[in-house]
């Protein structure tokens, strides 16, 4: 891991009207690094990604990517850095087949003529690349898929666009066991190619098996970052819930409350 | 898992032997145009031997001119449905288009005597920009398709019964020669040839250059099929009108469109967006596609086809009345959709439903027509087919919404 982390934020505001969802928030995600995000409903986990993203534009505060500060004032703007996100619903079209959904407003193309055979080639081996090699026919609809497929196939097309980070908004919510671990493993192998990733799930075990540091908001506000190595799921849980507001500074004022 | 990881060239696993195949198709609702050519053939077979003068050269030509300008209304609709919104201006639109091109062909005193090519071309641009008109407030200030395309429905007959002194005859033969020019016997062999020649290179050329780049051939037994009907339905067609007055030109449009149509929907960047939107309209937005452009300019291309099917309808009366763009036409347009096989739901369908849907409609009303039935039998038939197809919709959707699970 480097010492300049591949995407740093730095004291992040955002309102939605009266509702202050982000105060003076950091988070940073290394390069070859799962950093997990946590917190409880409400908390400001899709806000801050939101922000990542640029769906919504943050009010303040400061973008680092790679070190060097930008401004992403739009999904392009961050497809444009490398970051991708696979969202919680996947925005898969389920009548396109695996291919089609891939690249899905990037379609390979001549004068608007698509070119479907490099599209195939370029699908097969990403999806061999990251191991995926459930999926029957790259032709088949990705409504005949299973969720861990459709997952797979949501995980593979962010990773297509030679992209630098790739944040996961609850990968495993929808699945079931060996489904889960399908996707874990998946996440696992986009660290070890020198991704940054960023894990925002609701499940703690899933988390600790595999982010490598956890980051914790609450009521959106950044109550602490954990080494995976060195916490307890426990600690992780009293954060979350209340309490133990450890390792951040000036805050600590306001939480006390112990759950 | 390891042997997947090694060959990664080849494209798909080997296909499932065909009754397998067929048999998964069925299990999951996949059925394609399928049951729709069966009941044409079907319908065809009831009124051949049952009506004495149905199956005559003489009729079967004035059957393609009946459902030629219909079908171009489908065409259209077909788009619209695919991005799972509906037009319900078609008809009236179509009128329109009539009403151009009658009132700027007529001679100096009464109007502007224009050339009937450039009336045409009036005509397309009035009605492909009151599809931009009404696409635009649907994809812009999101009000619903249904209620935009309602209003359109009345406002555009309110247009024609004001822009119509009654009935005006065309006169000029430009246009009535997009009905009522046939080819020459020659000329119609040559151009059925043609549309062999090219329809067999182009569903072989795609396999042939695969083979070549290891890739399988996806489907043998089916291009084999497809290659021999699609060339023998040409073949026997025109020989068919040749034995009356030979291949009109709306027949030619019809099939030139469908051509056009289907290249747009299925080989290019617009045509797959068209699919996106249909089936997940936000994660198209979010994979960067204009959605209201890509809705607009669907919108645009139903108006541009209501325009040219109203011109097919006005080139066949030689005349447009006040009832132009009335009548079924509306519904038989968007039931020929429907019937054969374009989602309502969005996402799912071809053009070349449009084409059967029109033809089963065209054929049950044609044939009844001929049994002398009355006119309220043919509307029963037809709305009942219609319900049968979107309920078959419907029940599809669920099952394979369960078959994805």
């Amino acid at each position: 891991m480097t010492d300049t982390p591949l995407l740093q934020l730095r004291g992040v505001y955002k309102s939605y009207g009266s509702v202050q969802a982000l105060t003076d928030v950091d988070f940073e995600c290394r390069t070859g690094e799962v950093m997990a995000l946590v917190g409880d409903n409400g908390a400001g986990k899709s806000t801050l990604i939101k922000c990542i993203a640029g769906i919504h534009p943050m009010d303040s505060g400061e973008i680092l990517f790679e070190g060097e500060p930008v401004s992403i004032h739009g999904p392009k703007d961050a497809a444009k850095l490398g970051i991708e996100v696979v969202y919680q619903d996947l925005a898969l079209a389920d009548n396109l087949d695996v291919v089609q959904n891939m690249y899905l407003g990037r379609e390979v193309n001549r004068f608007q003529i698509l070119t479907e055979s490099p599209m195939e080639r370029k699908t097969r081996e990403t999806l061999s690349s990251l191991r995926v090699t459930t999926i029957k026919s790259i032709r088949q609809p990705v409504a005949t898929l299973s969720g861990g497929q459709r997952q797979s196939v949501a995980v593979a097309r962010a990773v297509m666009w030679n992209s630098k980070l790739v944040i996961l908004d609850e990968p495993t919510a929808a699945l079931g066991v060996a489904q889960t671990e399908q996707v874990l493993a998946l996440v696992n192998r986009l660290a070890e190619q020198g991704l940054g990733v960023v894990l925002i799930s609701h499940n703690l075990h899933d988390v600790f098996e595999t982010a490598h540091r956890i980051t914790v908001l609450r009521l959106g506000r950044n109550v602490g970052v954990y080494e995976r190595a060195k916490t307890t799921q426990q600690q992780v849980v009293e954060a979350i819930t209340a309490g133990q507001p450890t390792k951040v500074a000036g805050i600590a004022s306001t939480q006390g409350v112990t759950g | 898992m390891t042997a997947a990881a090694q060959a990664p060239e080849s494209e798909v696993q080997p296909l499932e032997s065909l009754p397998r195949r067929v048999w998964e198709n069925v299990r999951t609702g996949n059925l394609g145009p399928w049951p729709v050519i069966g009941a044409i053939i079907v319908i065809a077979f009831v009124f051949g031997f049952s009506a004495q003068n149905w199956a005559t050269p003489v009729n079967f030509t004035n059957l393609i001119g009946q459902l030629s300008g219909t079908c171009m209304l489908a065409y259209g609709v077909v788009f619209v449905l695919l991005i799972g919104e509906i037009d319900l201006s078609v008809a009236f639109v179509s009128g329109i288009a009539g009403v151009v091109v009658a009132q700027l062909q007529q001679p100096s005193p009464v109007g502007p005597g224009l050339p009937g090519w450039l009336c045409i071309l009036i005509a397309l641009v009035c009605t492909t920009l009151i599809g931009a008109f009404q696409g635009s407030i649907v994809a812009l200030i999101l009000v619903p398709s249904f209620v935009v395309t309602l209003a359109g429905l009345l406002i555009w007959q309110g247009v024609i019964l004001r822009g119509l002194p009654g009935v005006i005859v065309i006169q000029d033969k430009t246009i009535n020669d997009v009905y009522g020019y046939f080819l020459p016997d020659t000329w119609g062999w040559i151009l059925g040839a043609v549309v062999c020649g090219s329809y067999v290179l182009a569903s072989l050329g795609g396999p042939l250059l695969g083979l070549r780049h290891g890739f399988a051939v996806r489907d043998p037994a089916m291009l084999v099929v497809k290659v021999v009907a699609i060339p023998a339905i040409t073949l026997l067609t025109v020989w068919y009108l040749n034995r009356d007055r030979g291949v009109p030109f709306a027949l030619l449009l019809v099939v030139a469109m469908l051509l056009l149509l289907t290249f747009l929907a299925k080989r290019t960047t617009f045509g797959r967006h068209v699919y996106a939107v249909g089936g997940n309209a936000e994660a198209a937005r979010r994979a960067g596609i204009n959605v209201p452009r890509i809705r607009i300019l669907v919108f645009m291309i139903s108006g541009f086809m209501s325009g040219l099917g109203g011109i097919i309808l006005a080139s066949r009366l030689q005349s447009v009345d006040l009832n132009a763009g009335g009548g079924t036409l509306l519904i038989e347009a968007i039931a020929a959709a429907v019937i054969g096989g374009t989602s309502l739901f969005g996402g799912r369908g071809e053009v070349q439903n449009a084409l059967i849907g029109t033809v089963l409609i065209a054929m049950i009303a044609n044939g009844m027509n001929t049994l002398t039935y009355p006119q309220g039998t043919i509307n029963i038939v037809t709305g009942a087919i219609l319900l049968l197809a979107a309920t078959f919709d419907t029940i599809v959707r669920r099952i394979q919404v369960r078959a994805g699970r």
